[in-house]
């Protein structure tokens, strides 16, 4: 069954891209936790994601388009990336979440993806 | 204020550390876990509301078993089946009410017993008895015996119902039956001490206290059958691994290869009494798999602290051991040694016949360093990529993208 993990990354933790000190750190953790996801065959997809400054939200209002610069929420957390993984059970998803860097300078949500609709 | 908010924190980790003590004295007369699980729950729950607002009571152990057994007496009243009540009542009036530390040393023994007692499914024991004894959650304890935590919950239930539906006594068994039924307990205690172990970060505030825990069943056990060798081999390995606490990691958490630790910071003082006991259990001329651990973890001791090369004896004690346990972790250790004795083409061999090690972080990481020894430095960093991407131990991760594996 598949599944979506969604990275959440604190302030600090989304800072180190941007640090000369840590950014190698950082990508290295990222890399090397993705290519083992892809080597291991349970990827099914997933992307890391621009920071929040760059995000831009669309809200429709009585038709009225209302484009905000930023994300929607502003939460001690942000979206940092995402995965879709194909595991046999939520034990087996948990144990990737576990091993993903941010998992103690933010968090991993898991969520199980809805199959598509019958035909 | 503030003191008052210490004080009960202080008294909540007191109380936490007795959880095992606790659950083996309301298990004692019941033998139903389960109910005294929920009856420690409440009494700590009553606990986290009643303490700040009251303060703390002079023996907060003492007042959680009290509160235990109060709660306890309700559930079963409540349950109306006179056999538990009787139980119960008669607890109530056997008990003494203060529980003082150390008092209970033979309670946790007969529930280690209980626990692995031959009706009770093989491998539902060791998991079993890291609950009741230490207070380990499901999850943790999957961990250790690398199955899901779900699987793991399930056979825990199915485990307490039958201790108490089939009355499984809590006692410690004739001598004849002791060295049969203490394997499971030495495996038990053993696995206990491996989660500790993996904790080095110490990220987890409930393992903090783990590893002395699982020293002190060790002890507990040995002082019960001081004529078993496996059980002085258990405890002469734990010692060795714990004199090395200190130099395992760095300051900032990174993590330190054995044969790149500062041995000054080794406790010369369990190194002494590990060793004189690996002898005593010499002394039987019974060897097993937990002396063989011991010996093992004593040679890398003389190695690093003489500066000989004990490789070739290593290899040779690693073969033994994978005889008597040829488990995942012992075949990739064994594999390690065979490299780091020069052989590394038979290493990666051995290496290669392990099977269903996809995704098992130690394989990668031994992988890495055999990989390197063989001098193909880019395959060696791939496996150490691998294995830092299986990883869940920021110091770990660290060490092998820094290319760690290469030192020493």
């Amino acid at each position: 069954m598949h599944y979506m993990l969604l990275f959440n990354e604190t302030p600090e933790e989304l800072g180190k891209r941007s640090d000369p000190a840590q950014a190698e750190a950082y990508w290295g953790g990222w890399n090397a936790y993705m290519g083992a996801l892809a080597q291991s065959g349970a990827m099914v997809s997933g992307n890391g994601l621009q920071p929040p400054e760059v995000t831009t939200t669309l809200r429709v209002e009585n038709g009225t388009r209302h484009v905000v610069d930023g994300p929607f929420a502003d939460t001690k957390e942000m979206l940092g990336g995402y995965v879709i993984l194909d595991a046999p059970d939520l034990d087996a998803a948990l144990e990737w979440a576990a091993r993903a860097p941010c998992v103690t300078a933010g968090s991993v949500e898991i969520r199980p993806v809805l199959p598509p609709p019958a035909a | 204020m503030d003191a008052a908010c210490d004080a009960v924190e202080r008294a909540t980790l007191a109380a936490r550390d007795s959880y095992g003590k606790l659950l083996a004295i309301l298990a004692a007369r019941t033998r139903d876990i389960a109910a005294a699980e929920d009856a420690l729950a409440d009494a700590f729950a009553a606990a986290i509301a009643q303490w700040p607002r009251d303060g703390v009571p002079a023996n907060p152990v003492g007042w959680l078993l009290t509160v235990a057994r109060r709660s306890a007496s309700h559930a079963s009243a409540r349950h109306h089946t006179a056999d538990r009540n009787t139980a119960v009542v008669r607890m109530l009036e056997d008990e003494r009410a203060d529980a003082t530390a150390d008092d209970y040393g033979d309670d946790r023994l007969k529930l280690m017993f209980a626990c692995t007692h031959p009706a009770i499914a093989a491998d539902a024991q060791a998991p079993l008895m890291l609950q009741a004894v230490l207070g380990l959650d499901a999850a943790r304890i999957a961990a250790s015996f690398l199955v899901a935590p779900a699987a793991m919950g399930q056979r825990l239930v199915r485990a307490k119902r039958r201790i108490r539906d089939a009355g499984i006594a809590f006692t410690i068994p004739e001598m004849a039956d002791i060295p049969q039924r203490l394997s499971a307990v030495l495996s038990a205690i053993y696995a206990a001490y491996g989660t500790a172990w993996d904790d080095v970060a110490g990220a987890d505030p409930k393992l903090a206290g783990l590893a002395d825990e699982s020293i002190w069943l060790a002890r507990l056990t040995v002082q019960l059958a001081p004529d078993q060798p496996e059980a002085l081999g258990l405890l002469a390995m734990m010692l060795h691994c714990e004199a090395r606490r200190l130099a395992r990691r760095s300051p900032d958490g990174g993590f330190i290869a054995l044969r790149n630790q500062d041995v000054t910071l080794w406790s010369r003082e369990m190194i002494v009494e590990g060793e004189a006991t690996l002898r005593a259990a010499a002394g039987a001329a019974r060897p097993g798999r937990f002396q063989t651990e011991a010996a093992i973890q004593s040679l890398h001791a003389e190695q690093r602290m003489t500066g000989e090369r004990l490789q070739a004896p290593l290899v040779r004690l690693y073969d033994l051991l994978s005889r008597f346990a040829p488990t995942t972790g012992v075949l990739v250790a064994r594999a390690v040694t065979v490299a780091e004795n020069g052989d590394t083409d038979a290493a990666l061999s051995q290496l290669d016949a392990i099977g269903g090690a996809e995704t098992y972080q130690p394989w990668w990481a031994a992988r890495a360093r055999i990989l390197w020894l063989s001098g193909q430095a880019s395959a060696a960093r791939e496996a150490a990529s691998r294995a830092a991407g299986l990883s869940s131990d920021n110091g770990i991760r660290r060490f092998l993208l820094t290319e760690g594996y290469r030192d020493g």
